[in-house]
């Protein structure tokens, strides 16, 4: 299925990211290689073949409800480009659309 | 007429018009002319220690961004692991349900931007629910049908599995809301928690009675969660919430319109109200020839009201896919077995049990539910009240003291061994009716057991039948006109000297016996 340009712009809208129109441009052409190299596999894809997810045979990988320490909220907010009220804080949230 | 315009037929160029159209069309006026045709979408904080996939505490608040670590936070390098104990609740959730449970089935990422997710992708499921295709049975009150009230049967499309959000803080702005803010500040503690939704298929035919049947689903499924164990369910604190799916169908049509869904609707009668609103609303962008915007609407609790959320995103623009750092979840038959051997009873076979054992009617027993008196009743009885002095004293008194304290009665400072006692003591004479009543307010102001309210207040009927001659005596004298008349053979005369004898015992005599004392007296 080939990329056009107007699925890179509605992508890039979900994804908040403003492109410029020839990046719109550049993109699409270098998505839609890619996704034509990816789609090979399915050539080989044959109806013995159920898809799959994941590259190791396990399952039901689970953990105890245990709780363990959490991290010191200093050390969490050391990350945060801005913090206030030891909180995230994060730009306006989306004008509705 | 506007009442027969189809949602499926009208000029696509009302699609953005349709939001504009204000009014209300009266409710009896809309069910009149339109089906209506609802769901609901309930999601469930699980009752686990920890969160879904980290060992962080799956508790209510605590300090901003404390309960995280880096998992819930979606830090580089950082692996989930799924809680057995979530998964296992989320089995009993569907077993309850009547659902049948996944043999195989995979979590997904559930992708989007936004920041009450760290990851920019919530782990949820998407094709591959848990549980699929089960019922509830509800019990909605119609006045009109016999019994007073009339069963349906909710379909269950899915129970499925996903991590809770993190809490966002909009700052700036007038309204404290998202829109107008300035910034917003995130607190993590939430993000992670194990999420359990519960989809309804479409629930159609309950005309008039929509938003009851509405409230009357969450009702139960409220009470079946408790039931189970797996969650506080307190709505007021976001553990259960609701969203609402709400479209009507021109009468007879058959052709189902475009359905609204409406978020933040935090209390049961919140769920009921916004079914109603969203009934009156789209009735009058129906009559007006528009059409039904698919998209999601807010509810506002002081209003009573809903206005336009985002328009909905599609699911593709979610971009669903597995989620490749869990591994796929296949519970046994054995496993599955077990659970379902450890469900308790539920509350629909409970209370049909308890029908039985207490003897009363479909109407009574709803009478005691509506009451939110189920469980203090039950607790009565087996504290050793029979059925009929539990039923009284909780409906007939305590219920009327929690309307008047604007309380639950099942938060009222009085345990059902309390209650039983009290009953008991009227049975055994000791108390009046009257008197137990004065024992229930000791008892609720903090006096002390019934025994103690009644001996502080000295409240025990006085059965000392000499205390009881000498008062009746008393009142004879000072009442010889009264006398006369009864000895005459008006016996109804007798009323006037039987309240002056519970005057002066200060009502703490046995009104039926002093009746029969005073007449045995001038009989002879």
């Amino acid at each position: 299925m080939p990329i056009a340009r107007e699925d890179v712009a509605h992508l890039a809208r979900l994804a908040r990211l403003a492109l410029a129109d020839d990046e719109l441009d550049h993109l699409a052409a270098q998505l839609d290689q890619i996704i034509t190299a990816v789609a090979r596999v399915q050539e080989v894809a044959a109806d013995g073949i159920p898809p799959t997810s994941h590259s190791v045979p396990m399952q039901n990988v689970f953990r105890d409800d245990v709780t363990e320490p959490c991290l010191p909220a200093e050390a969490v907010l050391a990350a945060a480009p801005a913090a206030e009220q030891q909180r995230f804080r994060v730009p306006r949230i989306l004008a509705e659309e | 007429m506007t009442g027969t315009v189809s949602a499926a037929s009208g000029p696509s160029a009302a699609v953005e018009k349709g939001a504009a159209v204000t009014g209300l069309v009266p409710f009896g006026d809309a069910v009149s002319r339109y089906d209506p045709v609802i769901g609901l979408e309930t999601h469930v904080e699980l009752g686990t220690a920890t969160k879904m996939f980290c060992g962080c505490p799956a508790v209510f608040g605590g300090d901003p961004n404390t309960h995280v670590c880096p998992v819930c936070l979606g830090l580089p390098g950082s692996l989930p692991v799924a809680n057995r104990v979530a998964i296992e609740y989320t089995i009993r959730i569907g077993l309850a349900l009547n659902c049948q449970i996944a043999s195989w089935c995979r979590f997904a990422r559930k992708n989007y931007f936004y920041p009450d997710m760290p990851k920019n992708f919530q782990i949820s499921q998407y094709d591959e629910p848990l549980c699929v295709d089960g019922w509830l049975d509800v019990t909605i009150d119609d006045p009109g049908a016999e019994g007073g009230s009339r069963a349906i049967r909710v379909g269950i499309e899915r129970v499925h599995l996903e991590e809770d959000t993190g809490k966002s803080l909009h700052v700036g702005g007038t309204t404290g809301r998202i829109h107008g803010a300035d910034y917003s500040l995130v607190d993590y503690n939430r993000a992670g928690i194990p999420l359990v939704e519960i989809v309804t298929k479409p629930v159609d035919g309950t005309g008039e009675l929509a938003p009851a049947a509405a409230r009357a689903y969450v009702t139960e499924l409220r009470d079946l969660l408790r039931s189970l164990e797996v969650s506080d369910v307190r709505m007021e604190e976001g553990s259960l919430r609701c969203d609402v799916n709400t479209s009507l169908s021109p009468r007879g049509s058959g052709v189902w319109g475009t359905r609204t869904e409406t978020k933040n609707v935090n209390s049961l009668r919140s769920v009921e109200r916004a079914v109603r609103h969203e009934i009156e609303r789209q009735a009058a962008v129906l009559d007006s020839g528009e059409r039904v915007v698919l998209q999601t609407r807010h509810f506002h609790e002081d209003t009573g009201t809903t206005t336009a959320g985002r328009g909905k995103e599609e699911a593709q623009d979610y971009r669903y896919f597995p989620e490749p750092d869990l591994l796929p979840i296949a519970p046994s038959s054995q496993w599955v077995d077990a659970i379902r051997a450890g469900l308790p009873e539920l509350p629909a076979a409970r209370r049909a049990r308890l029908m039985g054992e207490w003897a009363v009617s479909a109407r009574e027993f709803m009478d005691i539910r509506n009451a939110g008196a189920v469980d203090a009743v039950a607790a009565t009885v087996a504290a050793g009240a029979s059925a009929a002095e539990a039923r009284k004293w909780w409906l007939n008194e305590l219920v009327r003291r929690a309307n008047e304290a604007g309380a639950d009665v099942a938060d009222l400072p009085i345990s059902p061994a309390a209650v039983a006692r009290v009953a008991e003591l009227v049975k055994a004479g000791t108390l009046s009716d009257k008197l137990a009543r004065q024992v229930i307010d000791g008892v609720l102001a903090g006096e002390g057991t019934p025994d103690e309210v009644v001996a502080a207040r000295g409240l025990a009927v006085v059965s000392d039948e000499g205390a009881l001659l000498t008062a009746v005596d008393a009142a004879i004298a000072a009442n010889p006109d009264v006398a006369e008349k009864v000895r005459g053979g008006k016996i109804a005369a007798a009323g006037a000297l039987v309240g002056a004898v519970m005057k002066a015992t200060r009502g703490q005599a046995d009104a039926t016996r002093v009746r029969e004392l005073i007449l045995d007296r001038l009989r002879a």
